[in-house]
């Protein structure tokens, strides 16, 4: 196990080193640079230029590259013009938002799809399957913004049970009783909106898995010896199906990242989603770099995690 | 015991129906695909046809003495914030949203073929580098690098825009393709082809690549629907098309005012429930070819 995770950790490495580099050069394709922002007509362009040179904006880009990546290293994200504040002070604030949405609809997710997958696996073409089969073929092919938007305007709008926007309810003191309520209640109609389609894939998964497993020997050969159906199911089948989906969670990451990009902008949430997308209408750049160097780099490493536990789970793997 | 005897017009058992016959036979016995078929060809000769009369200058022309009017006679689905004709940016919209789906699914299948095929076919060194290189593109944010590309190339056009997605999207079909391929080149035809000295390329493009042509026809039209749901979600945020050319998710967009969601329903639920009927058939018909390609899921 251990051999593999070194050499696990031995692919991650240079992928972070090309993310780097690609948002780098992503970051030199835009117009302006740290300084952009500070320009005003009271400023004297010469003092703008020997700050420039102060700053090494001047430098070969390799050099360039080496400070902002010794940057990031150290927590420095450098400045967003917009806010007038260190684009780390920004980010910390959006992103503890945007983990507890991902939390919450990832808890959502695992919570949908394993009844759904198990009761549609058991019963196979029982009328329960072909209705849950049915809502994982509408759920495949629903764009996430267009299902996202129906719940709003019907569950938001139309009924009113939910906030429309906003994570917490301006007024309320942070730590109370109030407080916490008023997010759960800010966090339910996204992340449930996100869940409902994200869980489709592990539906369906979890289903042919179950399928499958049901006709192979070992279960034949535990009903043989009298044990119950429960037992068959809990202790045989399940053991066998559902701990690969325990391992997805990491590879899930990637998928949530593309989902709060539009839960967040629909809902009105202000977690890192909207806050890229704010940033790069207003040209904010330096928070872009930085909201895109963070997600790329969690979804590497959730990937890392999720080959590391599928490694543990199923040894087959380990061999490859 | 009995003589069982056959009836003549069984068929000859040394041959098998050809690949088109089957896909038929599939599409026909599936009621749903078959439904979704049909509908997807009058929606496209339709929507084609329409837009020939239709000019789309006019249409996305501002009007400012019909802003946000409901849908009425005139306006068969009321206007948008511009008093621009939603009905019209509908046809519009579904033909621009149509027609970048399918360059994006041929550009990123040419793409994803060739690499694939040359992955798989030669394995080894090769194999292995291109396989790296396919694994980091696809842990990339997808949605975050087209965005930020969408929004800094310089000269942005239509075009711009489908180079943009496909160069962020030939990986999977890459992946599907080299799969297949490295079983392939086990075969002996492949063998036999080498030993009468066929050049590689020769092998590769007309000797393999048909062999996959029903896997690769299924997963086209499989991503045909994903990425009419990915042009429509980048629309959405304003990253796609730009409003002269209304796409489905331009008109969609307009739901991001609140008001317009709440109380304008004419300008995006039309657009929202064409996408969704739109993937929700081409995964129909994607899902018979499917079976089609796999004797043991056949149906017909």
């Amino acid at each position: 196990m251990w051999k593999f995770t070194v050499r696990r950790i031995g692919i991650m490495i240079p992928q972070i080193a090309l993310l780097s580099l690609l948002i780098f050069i992503m970051a030199k394709m835009m117009p302006g640079d740290a300084l952009s922002g500070l320009i005003d007509p009271s400023i004297d362009p010469a003092t703008i230029e020997a700050m420039r040179k102060k700053l090494g904006l001047d430098n070969p880009w390799h050099i360039q590259y080496m400070d902002w990546i010794k940057g990031v290293a150290q927590g420095d994200f450098g400045q967003s013009f917009r806010f007038k504040m260190p684009v780390t002070e920004l980010i910390s604030q959006r992103l503890v938002n945007t983990f507890w949405l991902s939390l919450v609809t990832l808890i959502l997710t695992y919570l949908i799809a394993i009844p759904l997958g198990i009761t549609s696996g058991r019963y196979n073409d029982s009328w329960a399957d072909r209705l849950i089969t049915g809502y994982t073929y509408v759920g495949f092919a629903a764009p996430l913004f267009i299902f996202a938007l129906v719940m709003l305007w019907i569950f938001g709008f139309h009924f009113g049970w939910f906030p429309t926007s906003g994570s917490v309810t301006p007024g309320l003191s942070p730590g109370s009783f109030e407080y916490v309520l008023s997010k759960i209640n800010h966090l339910l109609l996204p992340s449930l909106s996100m869940a409902l389609i994200a869980t489709v894939s592990t539906v369906q998964y979890l289903r042919s898995e179950i399928i499958d497993t049901k006709q192979k020997e070992f279960v034949v050969t535990a009903r043989a010896k009298g044990a119950s159906e429960s037992r068959v199911y809990n202790r045989h089948i399940l053991r066998n199906s559902l701990l690969p989906i325990a391992a997805f969670f990491g590879y899930e990451i990637t998928g949530l990242i593309g989902g709060t990009i539009f839960i967040e902008n629909i809902f009105g949430y202000p977690g890192m989603g909207q806050l890229f997308i704010e940033s790069i209408s207003l040209r904010d750049f330096s928070v872009v770099t930085s909201v895109v160097l963070i997600f790329g780099i969690a979804s590497i490493l959730g990937a890392l995690i999720s080959d590391i536990i599928l490694s543990i789970v199923d040894p087959r793997i380990r061999i490859k | 015991m009995k003589n069982v005897h056959l009836p003549d017009n069984t068929q000859d058992a040394d041959r098998s129906p050809s690949g088109w016959i089957i896909i038929w036979r599939e599409l026909v016995r599936d009621k749903l695909a078959f439904i979704s078929l049909v509908f997807l060809t009058l929606i496209m000769v339709f929507v084609y046809g329409v837009s020939l009369f239709l000019d789309q200058k006019e249409i996305v022309t501002v009007d400012l003495f019909s802003i946000h009017k409901a849908p009425s006679k005139e306006f068969w689905l009321g206007t948008d914030y511009g008093g621009r004709d939603v009905f019209g940016q509908l046809i519009i919209g579904t033909r621009n949203s149509l027609s970048i789906g399918i360059l994006v699914t041929v550009m990123t299948g040419v793409i994803g073929i060739t690499v694939g095929l040359i992955s798989g076919y030669y394995g080894g060194k090769i194999d292995n580098i291109v396989m790296r290189i396919v694994d980091f593109f696809m842990i990339l944010p997808f949605l975050m690098i087209v965005i930020v590309f969408v929004s800094v190339s310089p000269k942005y056009t239509i075009l711009t825009f489908s180079l943009i997605m496909t160069a962020f999207l030939w990986m999977g079909k890459a992946r599907l393709i080299r799969s297949k391929a490295l079983q392939e080149r086990e075969l002996d035809y492949v063998q036999a082809s080498k030993t009468l000295g066929s050049p590689n390329i020769k092998i590769m493009f007309t000797q393999v690549l048909p062999n996959l042509s029903s896997i690769i026809i299924v997963s086209m039209t499989l991503s045909l629907a994903a990425n009419i749901g990915l042009e429509s979600g980048l629309s959405f945020l304003g990253f796609g098309f730009p409003e002269s050319t209304p796409s489905l998710g331009t008109l969609v967009s307009y739901a991001r005012n609140p008001q317009t969601l709440e109380y304008r329903w004419w300008i995006w639920l039309p657009a929202s429930l064409l996408i969704l009927v739109l993937m929700l058939s081409i995964n129909n018909v994607g899902q018979a070819l499917k079976r089609a390609t796999d004797a043991r899921q056949r149906r017909g």
